[in-house]
């Protein structure tokens, strides 16, 4: 059973839950089942906000998950919050831009993403969103870059100016990610992370990490 | 980036295939695609999507969408429109539902087919804005005064919740009475894939109880005033007839693992029964029988289902909540002779993991064994 889930938080307008939405979305039209699970409470207005995102190839029991095999931390407080729920083996998407310190595991792949300098760059930093939901799919082993595209697509279909961009900066975000792997794969870590089936849950149960955080 | 759309109501309407689609927005489709003619509600927390939706929906289909002054005028807004036979609902959350109980005591008696949507959120009182099963007694009992029942239908699912809104809307035709569709805020906010194709309208239910101007016809009167005991304990009897029907023949309910024998039989619904879900298969691959019993229908309750599942369980049954614990009353009467219920629920927008909730259960059998 192939299943995957990522958490995905930072500031209310960080672009989060459309980060989220995107991703979502990318997997439905890949044939998956899903589910899209923001959080909506007092906590949205002027502090954080995060979504789940499960996506399985088999009906979602649980849309609340422990231990995501991903997370992306859009600024210090959720990558303070959410560090060290990631599953053993799994990945954490910082973005560098707004989080000043590294991530404190060992055992996950970690893709640090200057965001809002890259997306400065490419000459329009609202796109930084975009250059996170790109090194994802590059990080995640059930929804492809072609999928993701395609919903990026169809998102901005009424703002075609802005579409170019935001296809920019997710090719660019996913560029970053690919490096990320190739550079674990050397050091020996990242087992299963080359989207080679590495989101067998039981099997990374097992895997054996030293991982005493959860 | 501003909000950008993902899909759009009229292409919702268009293409048979499955669409991301928040609870909310799914309850609102669903009634649109139910029939419904008039949509009234006042905005609140953690379903003001529905709203949302259907401002921009109704228009497209020649339906009333109207926000009112307030929650009772929105109730009173549904007796009046549901008098004239078309298919009226409203959707709000626990305290706005609370000032609509008044009325729906009044839509009940004047037998008045309405939907009521609740999507649940913690209390009691002004509470807090995050996901809870709280009102299940206000739901499943009496909302406002008077001898009436209503039945209650409690999605899992955006897609159930879509479904469950369609079946609402038949429910109320065909029993002449209020139906409420009970959801907790995780399926308000949630986004899941949505099959639209196929929901639609059952076959219209004669209304010749309706105020639609009685021209060649003897008037029709819709009220709930009778100061006549007899005629008033008469029409009691016929409504409790009306509830007794209910629970004979709509009674729905999933069974998940339920099997012969079990380690451990768990009663839960809504989001809380699909984290169960997860728990039990966890505890399914430590060679763990636990078996769910959901019910779908909260009223009428599935007692045949859940006695049955309990019949043969090492560790008894557990019913978990998002409440301090109300359903379980009803898994209490439902066991009977079999015994009473263990509790384990969270609650103030708490929700509990799928960890927390194997621990719980693994410990229910431990302790059921020993």
């Amino acid at each position: 059973m192939s299943r995957e889930e990522v958490v995905i938080a930072g500031f209310g307008g960080q672009g989060v839950l459309l980060i989220g939405k995107l991703l979502a979305q990318a997997a439905l039209d890949a044939g998956r089942e899903v589910s899209w699970l923001p959080s909506y409470g007092p906590e949205m207005r002027g502090g954080t906000a995060n979504c789940t995102v499960v996506v399985s190839d088999d009906p979602i029991a649980s849309p609340i998950v422990d231990h995501p095999r991903g997370v992306v931390a859009m600024n210090r407080p959720s990558l303070d919050k959410f560090e060290g729920s990631v599953e053993a083996g799994g990945f954490l998407v910082i973005n560098g831009s707004m989080v000043d310190r590294g991530a404190e595991r060992t055992d996950l792949l970690v893709v640090n993403v200057r965001s809002l300098e890259m997306a400065q760059e490419l000459g329009n930093v609202k796109a930084a969103n975009m250059i996170v939901l790109g090194a994802l799919a590059g990080l995640s082993a059930l929804v492809g870059l072609q999928q993701i595209r395609r919903a990026v697509e169809h998102a901005f279909e009424q703002k075609p100016r802005a579409l170019e961009v935001n296809l920019r900066a997710l090719e660019a975000g996913h560029a970053l990610a690919q490096v990320e792997i190739v550079r674990a794969g050397a050091k020996g870590r990242g087992k299963g992370l080359d989207g080679s089936g590495g989101a067998g849950g039981a099997g990374n149960d097992s895997d054996g990490s030293a991982c005493g955080l959860h | 980036m501003g909000c950008i759309m993902i899909f759009s109501g009229s292409e919702a309407a268009a293409k048979p295939r499955k669409l991301l689609m928040k609870g909310a927005e799914a309850i609102g489709e669903a009634a649109i695609r139910a029939g419904a003619k008039a949509y009234f509600c006042y905005p609140i927390t953690p379903q003001t999507e529905v709203a949302e939706y259907l401002a921009r929906r109704m228009p497209e289909v020649g339906g009333v969408f109207l926000q009112g002054e307030s929650e009772l005028a929105v109730a009173n807004m549904l007796f009046g429109a549901a008098a004239t036979g078309a298919r009226v609902f409203t959707s709000t959350s626990s305290p706005g539902f609370s000032l609509m109980a008044e009325a729906m005591s009044y839509i009940a008696g004047a037998e008045l087919p309405v939907v009521f949507i609740n999507v649940m959120r913690c209390g009691p009182g002004l509470g807090g804005v995050l996901a809870a099963q709280s009102d299940y007694w206000q739901a499943t009992r009496n909302s406002g005064h008077g001898d009436y029942r209503c039945p209650v239908l409690a999605p899992s699912s955006v897609q159930e919740a879509a479904e469950l809104t369609l079946a609402a809307f038949e429910l109320a035709d065909r029993y002449r009475n209020p139906v409420i569709v009970l959801a907790d805020g995780m399926i308000g906010q949630m986004m899941e894939p949505v099959m639209l194709e196929g929901l639609a309208a059952g076959e219209p239910v004669e209304k010749p109880w309706a105020t639609q101007g009685c021209g060649g016809r003897e008037p029709v009167v819709v009220k709930s005033l009778y100061l006549d005991p007899q005629v008033l304990e008469r029409m009691n009897r016929r409504l409790a007839e009306k509830y007794a029907k209910m629970q004979t023949d709509e009674v729905q309910v999933e069974l998940y693992n339920v099997r012969e024998r079990h380690d451990l039989v768990v009663v839960a619904y809504g989001t809380m029964a699909r984290i169960c879900k997860t728990a039990i298969d966890r505890l399914g691959k430590e060679g763990l029988q636990v078996g769910l019993v959901r019910p779908i229908t909260l009223f009428p309750f599935p007692v045949d289902a859940v006695h049955s599942a309990a019949r043969h369980s090492a560790a008894g049954v557990v019913t978990v909540e998002l409440s301090q614990g109300q359903m379980i009353d009803d898994v209490n009467l439902a066991l009977g002779e079999l015994g009473r219920s263990a509790f384990f629920g969270r609650s103030g927008g708490m929700v509990p993991t799928p960890d927390e909730v194997t621990r719980v259960f693994r410990d229910l059998v431990k302790r059921g064994a020993a």
